[in-house]
């Protein structure tokens, strides 16, 4: 015989277990958020952020791994968005729905589960040593591109194809021609969620600690060139942790790390909350 | 008026293997407001279509016959889409304003062409709005969102934005179907002012908006052409009894 439960404290009871699942979700994010926070914000000062680091970055600060940092996540950006975007638009505009389509597809999906310590070790053979980039930017940059490259193809596809197919009949019947259409109304109206892709893979770029380490080195002089090798703050905290040089700095490093991460997601949902405003 | 513009000649168009309209033989005058009913499926808006070439980007597409607009094939090889699209302004069945400005959502066609001219584009976005009776409604928020329009105002937008491209012919894909009276009114007198300067093509499952607005219609089933008459005749005595059990709601 089936059990009976009333309604009313069936919808109740799944209520309160939702509701808990979605609080324990959110107490860990914020307890981890507040925990680095509190560790490493008495270490961030001034100085921190604009001195090198000395003696390995028991002191000083660490301004050379933040300009390391920024210039590798600029690069691999630089690189990643065009190919993926570009991938993206061929694959949902510009071909049907074929075997190669479902091939391409797949093996980006794979390539989203590599371990990024794989890709730090093909980044290494290949661009390292087989193309001789040695330790750079350069290398480090190519690498994070290819690591983040399924990322936006994936989501910029998904944004592509959320795109009304009206819209595009409306275009075509205007008289537009196929690229017309692709850049003026399928781009715009999916900008959204190919910057999330975007986002997503600023992100990763700057959290990444395996692939960088191995393509881009850890030399802790501020770079001049592509070709300088450069570490990542990310790979500061590693080298300062795993080392034992200095756990405050590390947790500096860390605090100063996440707030960068929370302010370019900030940034980027009010860049487009503005657009969204004006578009749509 | 009796000069043919649009001329089908066992004019027959596939999805695939499956035809969707068989052995079309029909003309087309200038000026005249041209009635197309018949149910779901009997290959009204293929045709439409068909003569924009908006067809061609459902893969499987092929036609046979010939379709001439003024004389010219408009499967010929050769011949600009673009351009044929250009002279053939379309209307939806839904209204679909595309998510930017009204003026620019008038202005889109234009600029597609590439007319970049401001003080140009302003004259033509308040000439079309005019035209189609909206420019009162909109002339103090010509950069608002088109999306905040109401429906009706909406396929008033897409009208106007139509004429923007200063067509020969307007196409209307059950044009009304999703509108409320009034606005269908609204967009009624509209086309019947038009007449003066366009062809128009009205494709409608509202057999009584053709008893109102077409000139002549023509009565499709099943991708056929079953009678093609003046909109009196085919309302007061349809020569095939098909067409004579469609408008009297027998199916449909």
């Amino acid at each position: 015989m089936r059990l009976h439960i009333d309604p009313k404290i069936e919808q109740r009871f799944f209520r309160s277990l939702l509701w808990f699942l979605t609080g324990v979700t959110v107490f860990i994010l914020f307890f981890i958020i507040f925990y680095v926070l509190k560790k490493g914000l008495p270490a961030v000062s001034l100085q921190f952020l604009t001195k090198n680091p000395v003696e390995m970055g028991k002191a000083g600060g660490i301004f050379s791994t933040i300009v390391g940092t920024v210039a590798l996540t600029l690069l691999a950006i630089i690189i990643a968005a065009p190919l993926g975007v570009g991938s993206a638009i061929y694959l949902t505009e510009y071909t049907r729905e074929n075997w190669a389509t479902r091939v391409i597809r797949f093996g980006s999906e794979c390539l989203a589960g590599i371990p990024s310590i794989i890709f730090g070790l093909f980044g290494f053979i290949l661009f390292v040593t087989k193309l001789g980039l040695g330790w750079s930017l350069l290398s480090g940059g190519l690498t994070l591109a290819f690591m983040i490259l399924p990322t936006i193809i994936r989501t910029s596809e998904e944004a592509i194809l959320s795109v009304p197919y009206s819209y595009r009949e409306v275009s075509f019947s205007l008289g537009g021609t196929k690229w017309q259409t692709v850049t003026r109304v399928v781009l715009p109206s999916a900008l959204p969620g190919i910057a999330t892709g975007v986002v997503l893979g600023v992100g990763r770029s700057i959290g990444e600690t395996a692939a960088v380490i191995f393509t881009a080195g850890s030399s802790l002089h501020i770079p001049t060139s592509l070709f300088s090798s450069s570490r990542t703050m990310s790979v500061h905290f590693y080298i300062l942790a795993r080392e034992g040089i200095s756990m405050s700095n590390a947790y500096g490093t860390a605090a100063v790390m996440i707030i960068a991460i929370l302010a370019i997601n900030v940034f980027a949902y009010t860049l487009m909350n503005r657009f969204m405003r004006k578009y749509c | 008026m009796d000069k043919i513009v649009i001329r089908a000649k066992d004019f027959s168009h596939f999805f695939g293997a499956l035809p969707a309209l068989k052995n079309i033989n029909m003309e087309i005058f200038q000026n005249e407001i041209f009635g197309i009913i018949g149910p779901a499926g009997s290959g009204k808006s293929t045709f439409l279509r068909a003569l924009n070439r908006l067809n061609d980007l459902i893969p499987s597409s092929r036609t046979e016959g010939t379709l001439e607009i003024r004389g010219q094939d408009v499967y010929a090889p050769g011949i600009s889409v673009v351009e044929l699209r250009r002279r053939l302004g379309m209307v939806f069945a839904t209204p679909v304003p595309l998510p930017r400005s009204i003026f620019e959502n008038i202005a889109f066609g234009a600029r597609l062409a590439g007319e970049k001219n401001r003080r140009r584009l302003a004259e033509l976005v308040a000439d079309c709005l005019k035209k189609t009776a909206l420019w009162e409604e909109v002339m103090d928020r010509l950069e608002t969102s088109a999306l905040k329009l109401s429906g009706g105002q909406q396929q008033r937008l897409c009208l106007a934005r139509i004429l923007a491209l200063k067509p020969e012919f307007i196409m209307l894909d059950e044009p009304t179907s999703g509108l409320d009276p009034v606005s269908t009114m609204k967009i009624e007198e509209t086309l019947r002012k038009f007449r003066a300067e366009y062809t128009i093509i009205l494709v409608t499952n509202n057999t009584k908006q053709a008893a109102r607005v077409a000139d002549r219609t023509a009565f499709f089933l099943n991708g056929e052409l079953i009678e093609l008459d003046r909109t009196d005749k085919i309302f007061s005595a349809p020569s095939d009894s098909r067409t004579n059990d469609y408008i009297s709601g027998k199916f449909g």
